[in-house]
Parts: structure tokens; sequence; C-alpha cells
């Protein structure tokens, strides 16, 4: 079953682009059913896994390398594939009406469930090398969704971002996780967990972790990779809602805390996530104050929330962060689909030029006010309850970092507000406050239609319900989570309920209500403060690590480098440079490597015997035959005309056929005589574009051309003469002789009597196949260059 | 090009040589010939064929698209190496079965020869490709 739903959403991936040309509008209405019924299996799963079982799917795969193709369902990976394949269900609905009459929606469907899928697969697989595949999947199948709308160079440019950070992450992360199977002995999660004594007493271990975490790090855009998630925002909304906050950012998260029961004893594994998840909280809350556009505003919040996650797995809270997955994944989603309907019904972007439109848009706004409350940490929301966890959890920090215990709590704390402060901005400026604008929105703005609606409020719902009643699905699913989480670890279990929580007197309430008043008053004081913290954001710009980004990048493809310098000289674009590149090397290469090894002479003088022995009237022949060449291929230096030329290269490769015939490979002779037929009539065609003949080349260069034919000529005549000095006896032709028909013995592996085709077509057909691949490729690529061509208008220089 | 000499001959010498090329691509196992030069071969005959009538006519006869002579071909191909699989064996592992043909005699059949015929399809559609895309610039 578990190998099913991923087939399940495989296949309609790939089948997403024809079923939209069957079914048209109602696409997403089918492709929704898969989704649903994963969607529903895994509920099915919550309460045993809650209950600390497992369910267990392996397949052989490569046992040579002790990689499997295995599953494992237990509690975290239940949380997250009711994320992936809940919200997804959700996304496949809304998408089909944001995306109505959009000419590529199929495709868009199929990139979407690629995504589910290689996301199912990460957080189901129980083998390191397997995660690592769909992990990379991932990256791929949303470079392609970031990058949707291909023709804006900021959509791809920010895709490209994305698979750069998170690809190179991901290279970091495949060495992280082999050294981390070599220490364990074992590819299998599971049983790297269960073992993880003898990863504390690797002197490997540090470098495995820290290898792991560049890979866990730059897909969950922790600080300094932050940069890459607010620029993907490029992306359509929808695939923001999934993307980039239910799912693939938080598999950076969902591998820490995968691994977490390994190393939680770690003092540097406890550093390293605390230390960079709360610089990355903190930064992500204070840039999400500083922006007014409602997808920024959530981006940077999902920084700073991704940031929480991996602080609190270091701090030893995993309560505390199971808790926020899940009440991140339901705001955010909500959240991010409202930024999708703003934009889609009124037209507009910044939330500063929004106001008023709860009248306009009742249910939209009613979904993004109890979300937004829910991320400012408003009571009774699941937000509140995290969000208390979190306080919680920063007070009563476990482990290495309990040295600097007073830093959590703070930190927390002055995030909490600016979370506030955004959470207001998304939740209440565009619904309860008046619109300050000029002008009317570029829209009328009204209510979104109910399939777009559908996912926003069920999500918000649920945000309710986890906080109010949290036995219904947030508690099974938390504490079952918390268990996975921590590993063999006990863990003291707090009592989830938002009422309870609001009502008894703690150290966390206090600085819950702290952060919501300072949130408030940030909030209406949200102009100065802009205006006083812009000069940060210029300093950020220059020494900030998107900027080292650039010029890194600027570094492998820019003006100044390598990469450049050699394009240039090997690339020029002129043939006859490519041709003298080419030849130049052959020579430097074979032609000195001949000479340096010194027997040329002598293998020279051994062969030139054996040409002795053959009889003059088979000279003759040769002879004939090699005046003619020698004259067609002078002669065609000499020519003026393009067709004249051709015709005297076509008596150069006759006559070579014409040689192959007297050698006794009719075989060859064949297809040369063939091949320069239709070299003769291609080239016919292509002469037919080409301007008018005119020489190019001065007298020097024609005699440096000369010279460097010349030298080839001679060089390949050495090669064949030396040749000859070697005994071919010890050749390989025997094998082929004794193979290819049934011999006295009955060993034989093909049937033929021709032994060139037999080992085209039998001996060496993977070759071969090889071969005709390229040929249908090489095709392709002519038609594509020409027709191409033919459908832009005519640029100069290529009459 | 407008030949009524041309024309007339071209209509005997097509089917004369497609039946040549298929010849050499079946003989090819045990005497000189085979897929690749058969495929030569027919893209010959209808490039000739091409020269007389026009590329569209060419097209017309070859009655599907020439990219899709490429992909049968290298189907094919493909296709011939899944039975040495099925046996257990390497992908590509020749095959064989032979048949007794009243009044012909033994005939023996195998996956080299599916192979082969892959190959002949393959090169006559990336040649003709080519021509029709550089004649039809023209």
């Amino acid at each position: 079953m578990i190998v099913g739903t991923l087939l399940a959403i495989f296949a309609l991936a790939l089948a997403a682009p024809s079923l939209h040309r069957v079914l048209g509008r109602a696409t997403g209405y089918v492709l929704a059913l898969g989704p649903l019924v994963a969607f529903g299996y895994y509920l099915t799963q919550m309460t045993p896994t809650a209950a600390g079982e497992a369910t267990t799917v392996a397949v052989a795969w490569a046992e040579s390398l002790g990689v499997e193709f295995s599953f494992r369902v237990d509690s975290l990976s239940t949380l997250f594939a009711l994320l992936v394949t809940g919200v997804g269900t959700a996304i496949v609905l809304y998408s089909n009406s944001y995306l109505e009459g959009h000419p590529k929606r199929g495709r868009f469907f199929g990139y979407l469930l690629g995504f589910m899928g290689a996301m199912l697969g990460l957080v189901l697989a129980d083998d390191l090398i397997l995660l690592f595949i769909f992990w990379e999947l991932t990256s791929i199948t949303s470079y392609l969704l970031i990058g949707f709308d291909h023709e804006r160079e900021k959509a791809r440019k920010s895709a490209l971002q994305a698979l750069v950070v998170t690809g190179l992450g991901g290279l970091s992360m495949l060495a992280g996780l082999v050294l981390l199977g070599q220490i364990a002995g074992t590819f299998s999660v599971s049983g790297i967990i269960e073992n993880y004594q003898v990863l504390a007493e690797s002197p490997l271990t540090l470098a495995a972790m820290i290898l792991v975490l560049g890979g866990a790090f730059t897909k969950s855009a922790q600080f300094p990779f932050h940069f890459w998630l607010p620029n993907a925002m490029e992306a359509p909304s929808p695939v923001s809602a999934y993307l980039h906050s239910s799912t693939m950012v938080k598999a950076g998260v969902y591998l820490v805390a995968r691994l977490n029961p390994a190393f939680t004893e770690d003092p540097a594994w406890q550093w390293a996530l605390a230390g960079f998840g709360g610089a990355t909280m903190l930064l992500g809350a204070y840039m999400a104050t500083r922006q007014t556009y409602y997808k920024k505003v959530l981006a940077y919040t999902t920084v700073s929330s991704l940031g929480i996650m991996v602080m609190l797995i270091g701090l030893g809270a995993p309560q505390a962060a199971a808790a926020y997955i899940l009440a991140h994944a339901l705001f955010k989603g909500a959240l991010f689909l409202v930024a999708g309907i703003v934009d889609h019904e009124a037209g507009v972007k910044d939330t500063e030029q929004m106001g008023g439109l709860f009248g306009k848009m009742p249910v939209t706004a009613l979904v993004a006010i109890i979300s937004g409350l829910s991320m400012a940490g408003m009571v009774p929301l699941l937000g509140f309850v995290a969000k208390e966890l979190l306080l919680k959890g920063s007070l009563h920090a476990h482990g290495g970092p309990h040295d600097v215990a007073w830093l959590w709590p703070t930190i927390s704390t002055i995030a909490g507000a600016f979370m506030a402060v955004a959470g207001f901005q998304a939740g209440i400026r565009p619904f309860l406050m008046k619109r300050t604008a000029e002008g009317e929105y570029p829209k009328p703005p009204h209510e979104a239609p109910p399939p777009m609606l559908l996912g926003p409020v069920v999500l918000t719902c649920l945000t309710l319900v986890g906080g109010l009643v949290p036995a219904l699905f947030a508690k099974p699913i938390i504490n079952g989570t918390t268990a996975s989480i921590a590993g063999a670890k006990e863990v003291e279990l707090v009592k989830l309920s938002a009422i309870y929580m609001a009502t008894h007197a703690s150290t966390a309430l206090l600085l819950s209500g702290i952060a919501l008043v300072a949130g408030a008053v940030l909030f209406f004081l949200r102009g100065p403060w802009r205006a006083i913290t812009a000069p940060l954001d210029r300093i950020g710009a220059i020494i900030g690590p998107e900027r080292i980004y650039h010029l890194l990048f600027a570094g492998t493809v820019g003006s100044v480098s390598l990469a450049t310098i050699q394009t240039k000289l090997l690339q020029s674009g002129y043939l006859r440079v490519y041709v003298q590149v080419t030849v130049l090397t052959v020579l430097a290469l074979g032609g000195g490597l001949m000479v340096l090894q010194g027997d040329l002479v002598e293998s020279i003088s051994v062969a030139l015997p054996k040409f002795g022995e053959i009889a003059w009237t088979e000279l003759l022949f040769e002879a004939v035959l090699v005046f003619m060449i020698c004259v067609a291929a002078i002669a065609s230096t000499q020519m003026r005309g393009r067709l004249s030329t051709i015709a005297v290269l076509g008596v150069v490769g006759y006559c070579s056929a014409v040689i192959f015939v007297l050698f006794g490979a009719p075989d060859v002779a064949m297809t040369q005589f063939a091949v320069e037929t239709l070299t003769v009539i291609i080239f016919v065609l292509v002469v037919y574009h080409l301007p008018r003949f005119s020489v190019y080349s001065s007298k020097k260069v024609k005699s440096l051309d000369a010279l460097l034919g010349a030298a080839f000529g001679l060089m390949m005549a050495a090669f064949v003469v030396s040749s000859f000095a070697i005994d071919a006896d010890d050749g390989i032709s025997w094998f082929y002789n004794r193979y290819a028909l049934p011999s006295a013995a009955g060993e034989h592996v093909a049937y033929g009597r021709n032994l060139v085709n037999i080992i085209l077509v039998d001996f060496r057909a993977i070759d071969t196949l090889g071969e005709i691949v390229v040929l249908g490729l090489a095709a392709v690529g002519v038609y594509t260059l020409l027709k191409l061509r033919q459908d832009r208008p005519a640029q100069g220089g290529m009459a | 090009m407008n030949s009524i000499i041309l024309r007339t001959a071209t209509r005997f010498m097509l089917p004369l040589l497609i039946l040549f090329s298929i010849v050499v691509l079946l003989r090819g196992h045990n005497q000189p010939g085979g897929g690749f030069v058969g495929g030569l071969l027919a893209t010959s005959a209808f490039a000739l064929y091409a020269m007389a009538f026009g590329v569209p006519a060419m097209q017309r006869i070859l009655r599907v698209p020439l990219t899709t002579y490429i992909a049968i071909g290298l189907g094919m191909a493909l296709v011939s190496g899944v039975p040495g699989l099925l046996g257990g064996e390497p992908f590509l592992y020749g095959m064989w079965s032979s048949f007794e043909l009243a009044g012909i005699g033994e005939l023996k059949v195998g996956t080299p020869l599916l192979f082969d015929v892959g190959v002949y399809v393959t090169v006559m559609g990336v040649c003709l490709l080519m021509l029709s895309t550089l004649a039809e610039e023209s």
C-alpha cells in the first residue's frame, strides 16, 4: 500500500498532460483523487503509529552496495505524509481553478504531482540512498515549478538559484550520507538510529554530520542559505503554498528530525541546530516585518519558522518542534492560498495597497484572519499552542546549549513579536483595516470559487480545532512524532490544549503575552519601524549571503573565468578553427607520443620489407587509386566553385571505397559508397544556402594550413605503416571466429558468417544501439536547428 | 527537378531499390550487407524519389512522419534486447529459434534480425529527416 500510493501519484504525474487534453477543466478533480486516497490511507496509520508501531516495506535493489528499496511508516513519516497528500489534494483542486485557461495547465499538474511523489517518497524512505534520490527529485521538480512562468527572466533566475543552492547542499549531503552509512555499516535509517552508539565512537561522525547538515540547511533555507526561499516566490501561488510552507523546505527539518535520535547526545549537533536555527528564526522574523508584499511577508516568516523548528530540535524540545511543524503547515498553507486568491481576484500583491476586503470576500477574510492570528500566536489557535511550546522549550533547553540559557527565551520572544507583526500584516491589514491606497482595485474584488476556497477553509478549521480539541488529531500526531524525533530519549510531554495553557500561569505565558503586545505596538508603528531599519537592509544587500552567491556565480559563468577563456578558444564558431584545433590536438598528442616513444623508425623499418611481398599487379591497382585520390585531394583545394569541390571530394571517397574492395572489406566498401553518395546529396542541399563562394584566407593562412595538413597526413601514414610491424595474430578475431557459428563443441553465441555484421548486431549490439541513438539525436538536432530558425524573422548574417 | 526521364525512371527504380535494400538487409548476417547499408540504400531510393517528385511527395509515400520512423527503429532495437533479459541472459543477448518452411527449408529467426531491422529503419529515418529538412529550406 505504501509503494502503491507512491506509484499511483507518479503514474498520475506522467499521465497528467494527456489527461488534461482529454478531460480539460475537470482534470484537477480527477487528479486530486490520487493524493486524496493516499491521504485516507495515511490517516488510518495515524493511530497505530502514534502508539509506536511502524510498517516496513523493503525490496532488494543494489544488494552488492547494501542499498535497499525500503520504506518505513512511523509517526514522523505519517505526519509528513499527511501534510504532503492532504495539503497536496487541496493544492491540486486550487490550482485547477487558479490556472483556469492556462495553456500549460496539464504540464503544471505533471510537475506538481511529480513533486508530490518525490516528497512522499522522501519522507517514507528508510534507506539513505533512496532518501537522497527522492531528495534530489524534489529539487528538480521544484526547479520546474518555481520556473513555471519561464518566459520571465526573474522566474528562471530564481528557479536556478534555488536549484544551485539546494543542489549543492544535496551533493554535500550525499557525501555525508555515504560516510554515515560507512560508519554505521548500514544504509538503513532505522538501522543507524538503533546503533547510534557506533556513531558516537567514530571520529568520522563529525564530518558526516556537517556534510549532512549542509544538505538539510540549504533545503530548509537556514541562515546563511535563506536567500533563495523569498526569491522562489516567483512561483505561482499554489506552488509557494505547497513547496514553501508545508513540504519541500521542511524536507531539511524532516531530515534533521529523522536523524536526531542518532546524534541527539552530540554537543556539536545540538549547537549547530540551535545556533543556525536561532539565527534563522531571528533574521527571518525581522525581515518579515520589513516586507509589504503578501507573499514576501509569508516567505520570510517561513524562513523564521524553519529556523524555529531546527532550533527546537537542537534544544532538545521535540514536542515543541512537532507542534510547530503541524501548526506552521496549517496556517502558512492557508495564508499562501489566500495570497493567491487576493492576487487572483483583486489583482493586488502589496498588503499596504489592500484594505476593506472583508465585505468583498468574507470567507477568504475569515480564513486569513484566523490563520494570520495563528501565525501571530493568538489564543485559542494551534499557533498559540505551538508558540507556548516554543517558549517552554527555549526556557528549559537541554544539552549543550543550556550554557547560555538566557539567550533562547530572549530571541524566541523577540522573534515571537516580529511574527505577530507579520501575522497582523497578512491577516488583519488587507481585510479589517481601511484601504489607504489611491484608486480602484485593478480587478473588482470578489469571492473565490468554491474549489479554491476548500483547501484554505479546511486548513483553517484544523488550526482552530487543533488548538481547542487537541485530542481529535493534534495530540496523537504531535506526541507520536515527538517520540520519533526523541528516539530512545525520555521526553516530558505537555498538555496540548490552548485553553488549558492560556488559563494556567507560567513564564512561557508571560513571555507570550509580552511578544503579542510588543507585536501589536510594532504593527501600528510599522511605518516608522521600516524607515528606521531601512539602512540595515542596504548593508545586508552589500555584505549579505545573496551577494556572495552572486559573486560566486559570476565567477563561474561570468566574464573573466577559465570557462570563458576556453570557450573562446574552442568554441569560436568558425569551422576552420574547429578543424585546426582538432588536427593540432591529434598531432600534438598522437604524433608527439610516437616521436617520444622513439620506436617509430624501428617499427617502420620492420614494416617496410613486408610491402615487398605484395604482388606487382596488386600494387599497380593501388598505385592508380592512390594517384587518383591525391590528384582529387589537391584539386579540391584549388577549386573555385562549391559544386565542383564537392564532386572532386566525392572522387576521393569513391576511390577509398574501391581500396576497401581491394582489401577484402566489401561491407565497409558498400557502406562507404552509400555514405559518399548521400554526403554529396546533403552537401548539395547545404551549399544551396551558402553565400557566393569567395576567398577568405590569405596566402599566409593557406600555406600554414597546407603545412598542418601535410604534417597530419604524414603522421597518419606513419601510424598505418608502423601498424604493419605489429603481429596481428594476438588479436581478438579468433574469438569472433570461434563464437560466430556453432562449433563442434556446440559453443556459440551468434549464428552468422558475416563477422562485421555479427559484431554490429550481436557481440557489440549495445554499442550499435548507442550509435543509432546518437544518429537519431543528430537528426532531431538538424531538424530543430533549421525549423527554429525558420520560425524567427530573418536576422542579419544568416541570409 | 522537372524531368520526364527522371520521373519515369524513378517510378521503376524506387520499388527495385527498396527491394534491393531489403535484400541487403536480410543477407547481412551471412554475406556483406546489414541494417546500416540497407538503410542507406533505402535512403538513396527515397532521395531519388524526392529529387524527381519533390520532398512533399516523398513524405506522402512514406505515410507517417520521419520522426516516427526514427522512434519505431529505436524502439525495435530496444525491444530486441528484452527477450534476452526474459531468458535470464544479458540485455541484447541473441535469442534464436528456427522454423521449418515448406519448400524453402529451415528458417532461423532471432532477435539480432529484429535489431538489424531497427538499425535499418532508424538510419533511413535519420538520413531522410536531415535530407528533407535541408531540402525544405531551399
